[in-house]
């Protein structure tokens, strides 16, 4: 199992074939407090980059693109009551959707944790 | 001797000292500070405002199938219940008659009340939009001179009066240019913005069918006219500009890019929101505009009504005029005014690209907005521009030593004076400068566009506030940005002194509660 | 001028300060070749209030006004008594001249009214909600279409052969533009509505379906029928209402299966004006909240936990959402949805329900008086306060003669369907609580004299 994060300010947690994707903790921290995510549809085919869910705060709604192309597996039905749970626990509980990947060397295209990092202290 | 105060009533000026804060009191009102239950909330059972005829026949029984179960669960209140509840609710209001309201790009100038008279004479307000057109010249006219006004003002050949606010007339500009297009038999689908455009220039070439491509601006605050030009070519459709811009700068190279533009064979959308910086000084027909709308109630002083109705109208120059959608009102070279709509529109307007409206566009604002342009004249329009100009150099002057004015050094603004929160310490920002001038008693200016400048404050003084009124805004100003500068706290707090506090707006937002529904119990 | 309060002096200190020499200076970046160097030639100079008065005054007298002739038309635009409270309260200062309430802390008047006034128009149209206003009846109409495509995902839209042929128009001239496929079937001269011929059009590949309740005629679908064969085909029914008055006697779109219920608010509180402002009503169901056009506004609390009111939701609208903003729409008609809502307070639900029962009424007394004249007949006996009558030629031309008498004696079939010559002969009449015996009278008689061909 492992993590990675793109420039986009999402995060993959890949186990086999099936990623879970998030936005980080930088990223709500940037947008405030989220009011409503709109998530994708099961069984939807994504290509990465696409944007596939919407992430609204007070005065600001940003597109999530998805890191990886494949089928969106299932997604967190929990955000529709409690949106809030990306800002209070963005890289565990607040995650998005979930991805069958069909292409995994996308994965090499996006960072790991130490290069994420130094990524966002650049910013 | 007479007189003696038997009352016991002597007025007396008790010292207040030692006196925090007054009492708490039982109605929660505090005296001119008046709080007010939603309507729901008074006693409306059996009682009513409105006294009406009874009837004389029973219900036709074929109608009988559809009758309504219940009447709808709403009180009514008589006369006096009614008239006090909505004045309560009103004194919870600020509006340009309390002061000063320097909301950027919003032209918020005084709206004089002959405008509403004129509004409300019968002839106006109580015609019917679909009576026979020899029982409305009248009406007809009026659309007739104030087309007319526009027209000369702007120097364009033609003007559609039926859009209905200014995105509508964004949307009118755009589908009159691909309806141009669609003539020429071309497809060319791409729009170009600049970023520091208003949203609604995007979101309207989007619905209308465009591609958009944004624009940079320069360090100065204006279109990047070399990357403009870069991205002309087969096609693109055209370009929106806003002149003045949103940084409340003059686009001195419009002209120029209009020419380059109709070379590449798309059309110049100049968005009019600002043109009462320019009116009576210069011509957007001078400058190569293609289509302009025009926000009656900003620079024709219709009132904005807490959100609306608007009218924006679209000026149109020669190459979009046959396509004005219907109807339209034009005047025979024997003065005789026509009005067009789908059963004639052969005589004369067959290429107009359908209708926006039910029926005629905002008439009671073109009354308004009439009465205002015959008040100032030629001459006094021109005046609104210079005056306009005058005001917001004076704000830019007056504090550009306390607040950061990122465009401060182009040289002068046009109408609104834009400043930012950069030379603010940490954590104390626009919005706090904002809260704190509703403490001071004014409205706050525009905060957070345009776009391009991080924490921008766009003041707008209008030309309707006086030199005095300036100054007390300005005083008001230099004591916030020292407040903020010294690093009081407080001002995240602000307002103290308004109806209400800071409003929570994600909780708004994340449960949205959007009617009342304490009448019904849960489940 | 009386609206410039700057004097030559203030503008001689105030240039001082700013550093130029003249105003002329602070426009200098306007190229010379398109400065005006003087008032734009060809208009006239500024007048006084009075000359502008009579200047106004003038052109209104050249119209003939509903408020002084039998009138009777409808089609849209409704005209009932407005009580004289209504104009008072909407022209004090704090609501006339306020902006958008984009500063809630002091905009609470405006907000207020605003909450209130999506609950009225939600009850009045039994739907879970309701937004604060649009432009006008039409372009809420078009919103409601394209809101229904979002959520069905498909692009096809059923228009009923009695939706008001405007509405029609401005639905037609968008979808050109977004691609949008619009399926318009004919008008017919029949007693029913075309709820069968509705029905009929819906596929699998309808998004919406568009009925109008009561429809241009004045006839009353079955919205019960058609909303379970829309649904059956995963299709919303959208309900047109262009006179809510009738919703004081008729059941309530959104209890009948309607899924978007749009409308015009104009008759109540609003007046005739020639065609606007007027406002558009839109409410639906609260699952489609985040597809909703248009502003909302919301309850909640301030710093102190006191209830208040706030514009939310506001990341749908185009200012935030640029090219993916749900709609075009960024103002609603304010003042106008004040104006609704201060009526229908004076009225409550069952002042509604009374004034819609007058309304009847006196549509009822028009029908039985002018189908009384040989060669007029009543199209459809389920009616509400309008109704198409059939006479004996084209009405187009009745109407022209019935203004040379002096009486505003409805809209013609023809001016509302050009295209369709088997209308010709309907004439719409509606009837509100401003008609009186004496108006009915006199229409009738001038009907039977144009009829018969007398010269007026």
């Amino acid at each position: 199992m492992s993590v990675y994060y793109s420039e986009d300010h999402e995060w993959i947690e890949v186990e086999g074939d099936l990623g879970t994707v998030g936005i980080t903790d930088y990223a709500q921290g940037q947008l405030g407090d989220i009011t409503f995510v709109d998530l994708p549809e099961e069984g939807a085919e994504v290509a990465k980059g696409d944007s596939v869910a919407v992430v609204d705060s007070v005065k600001a709604a940003s597109d999530v693109y998805t890191p990886v192309s494949g089928v969106i597996a299932a997604i967190n039905e929990a955000l529709a009551d409690e949106p809030e749970l990306v800002n209070t626990d963005a890289e565990v509980g607040g995650w998005l959707f979930r991805v069958t990947l069909s292409n995994p060397s996308e994965l090499e295209e996006l960072m790991d944790e130490a290069a994420y990092k130094t990524y966002v202290e650049g910013l | 001797m007479s007189g003696v105060n038997t009352a016991g009533w002597r007025p007396s000026m008790n010292s207040t000292e030692g006196v925090a804060t007054g009492p708490v009191t039982a109605s929660g009102d505090r005296a001119l500070m008046l709080e007010e239950p939603l309507i729901f909330e008074l006693d409306g059972e059996g009682k009513w405002g409105v006294d009406i005829d009874a009837c004389e026949r029973p219900m036709a029984s074929a109608l009988a199938k559809f009758a309504r179960k219940a009447a709808p669960a709403l009180p009514g209140l008589t006369e006096p219940e009614v008239v006090r509840h909505y004045t309560r609710l009103s004194r919870q209001n600020y509006g340009i008659d309390l002061g000063p309201f320097p909301l950027g790009s919003c032209t918020m100038k005084h709206n004089p009340r002959l405008n509403e008279k004129m509004a409300r004479l019968p002839g106006f307000a109580d015609v019917h939009p679909l009576q026979p057109q020899k029982t409305v010249e009248g009406a007809l006219e009026v659309i007739e001179q104030l087309a007319d006004w526009l027209i000369t003002l702007t120097g364009m050949a033609s003007v559609a009066m039926s859009p209905k606010a200014g995105a509508h007339g964004e949307l009118c500009g755009l589908l009159c240019i691909r309806a141009a297009l669609d003539a020429r038999g071309e497809t060319r689908d791409i729009v170009l913005v600049p970023e520091s455009a208003h949203g609604t220039n995007p979101a309207t070439a989007a619905f209308a069918g465009f591609k958009v491509q944004t624009i940079p601006a320069t360090p100065e605050g204006r279109v990047d006219v070399a990357a403009l030009k870069e991205k002309l070519g087969p096609d693109v459709a055209g370009v929106m500009i806003t002149n003045p811009n949103t940084c409340g700068l003059f686009e001195p190279e419009l002209k120029d890019i209009a020419d380059a533009v109709h070379a590449a064979g798309g059309y110049v959308y100049c968005d009019g929101a600002n043109f009462n910086a320019i009116v009576g000084r210069v011509r957007p027909g001078d400058l190569g505009v293609d289509a302009m709308h025009i926000n009656l109630h900003k620079t024709f002083s219709t009132p904005h009504g807490g959100g609306g109705p608007g009218a924006g109208p679209v000026v149109l120059s020669e190459a979009l005029a046959p396509f004005a959608p219907l109807p339209f009102v034009t005047r025979g070279a024997d003065g005789s005014i026509h009005l067009v709509e789908e059963e004639n529109r052969g005589e004369g307007h067959d290429r107009a690209f359908g209708r926006m409206v039910a029926f005629h566009g905002q008439m009671g604002m073109f009354t308004r907005a009439l009465a205002y342009i015959l008040s100032h004249g030629a001459d006094g329009l021109r005046q609104v521009a210079e005056d306009a100009v005058l005001n917001a150099n004076y704000v830019l002057r007056s504090l550009d030593d306390v607040l950061e004015a990122p465009f401060g050094a182009s040289g002068p603004c046009m109408h609104e004076a834009l400043f930012s929160d950069a030379g603010l310490p940490e954590g104390l920002s626009t919005l706090d400068i904002a809260k704190g001038l509703i403490d001071e008693g004014f409205h706050p200016m525009t905060v957070y566009f345009p776009l391009v400048v991080k924490g921008a404050m766009l003041i707008e003084p209008t030309e309707t506030e006086s030199k005095q009124g300036l100054d007390r805004f300005i005083a008001s100003m230099r004591r916030l940005a020292e407040r903020a500068k010294a690093g009081d706290e407080s001002l995240h707090a602000a307002p103290f002194y308004a109806p209400r506090r800071r409003l929570d707006e994600t909780r708004a937002a994340r449960k949205p509660v959007l009617v009342w529904k304490g009448d019904q119990t849960e489940g | 001028m009386r609206y410039l309060p700057l004097t030559p002096a203030d503008r001689a200190s105030m240039l001082e300060t700013i550093g130029a020499g003249s105003v002329d200076e602070l426009f200098r970046d306007v190229p010379e070749a398109a400065r005006q160097s003087g008032p734009i030639a060809g208009l006239p100079m500024h007048a006084s209030e009075m000359a502008v008065e009579r200047h106004l005054s003038k052109l209104a007298a050249k119209n003939l006004n509903a408020g002084s002739a039998p009138f009777f038309l409808g089609a849209g635009a409704y005209r009932h008594h407005v009580p004289a409270s209504v104009d008072h309260l909407i022209q004090r200062g704090e609501f006339l001249t306020a902006y958008t309430p984009y500063q809630p802390e002091i905009a609470q008047g405006t907000l207020q009214v605003l909450f209130e006034f999506q609950t009225q128009v939600a009850r009045l149209f039994g739907t879970d909600i309701a937004n604060a206003s649009m432009y006008d009846g039409s372009t809420a109409c078009w919103e409601a279409i394209l809101m229904a495509a979002r959520i069905t995902r498909k692009g096809k839209a059923v228009l009923s052969g009695g939706l008001h042929p405007h509405y029609g128009e401005v639905v037609r001239t968008m979808a050109k533009f977004t691609k949008d496929d619009i399926a318009s079937l004919v008008p017919e001269l029949t007693a029913e509505a075309d709820d069968a011929a509705v029905i009929a059009a819906i596929d699998e590949a309808t998004s919406s379906v568009v009925v109008q309740y009561p429809d241009i005629m004045g006839r009353i679908p079955d919205l019960a029928a058609i909303a379970e064969a829309a649904h059956a085909k995963k299709a919303l029914l959208i309900v047109v209402v262009t006179e809510p008055v009738a919703l004081g006697l008729l059941e309530a779109p959104g209890h009948l299966g309607a899924d978007i219920v749009v409308g015009e608010g104009q008759s109540l509180g609003v007046g005739l004006q020639f065609g606007g402002p007027y406002l558009g009503l839109f409410g639906c169901s609260e699952k489609f909240v985040r597809q909703m056009p248009g502003r909302l506004c919301g309850e909640t609390v301030d710093a102190e936990g006191k209830r208040g009111f706030v514009l939310t939701l506001s990341t749908r609208e185009q200012h935030i959402r640029r090219e993916k903003a749900t709609s075009n729409i960024c103002t609603n008609s304010g003042l106008c949805a004040l104006a609704f809502s201060i009526h229908m307070s004076l009225l409550g639900g069952e002042g509604l329900a009374r004034l819609a029962a007058r309304n009847h009424d006196r549509m009822q007394a028009v029908v039985h008086r002018l189908t009384q004249i040989e060669g007029v007949t009543l199209l459809s006996d389920a009616y509400f306060n309008e109704a198409t009558l059939v006479l004996p030629r084209e009405a187009r031309e009745v109407v022209r003669d019935l203004a040379d008498r002096g009486v505003l004696g409805g809209v013609s079939l023809g001016r509302l369907f050009p295209e369709h010559g088997a209308l010709h002969n309907g004439l719409l009449v509606a009837a509100t609580e401003t008609v009186s015996d004496e108006d009915i009278e006199e229409f009738a008689t001038a009907l039977a004299a144009v009829l018969e061909g007398e010269r007026a």
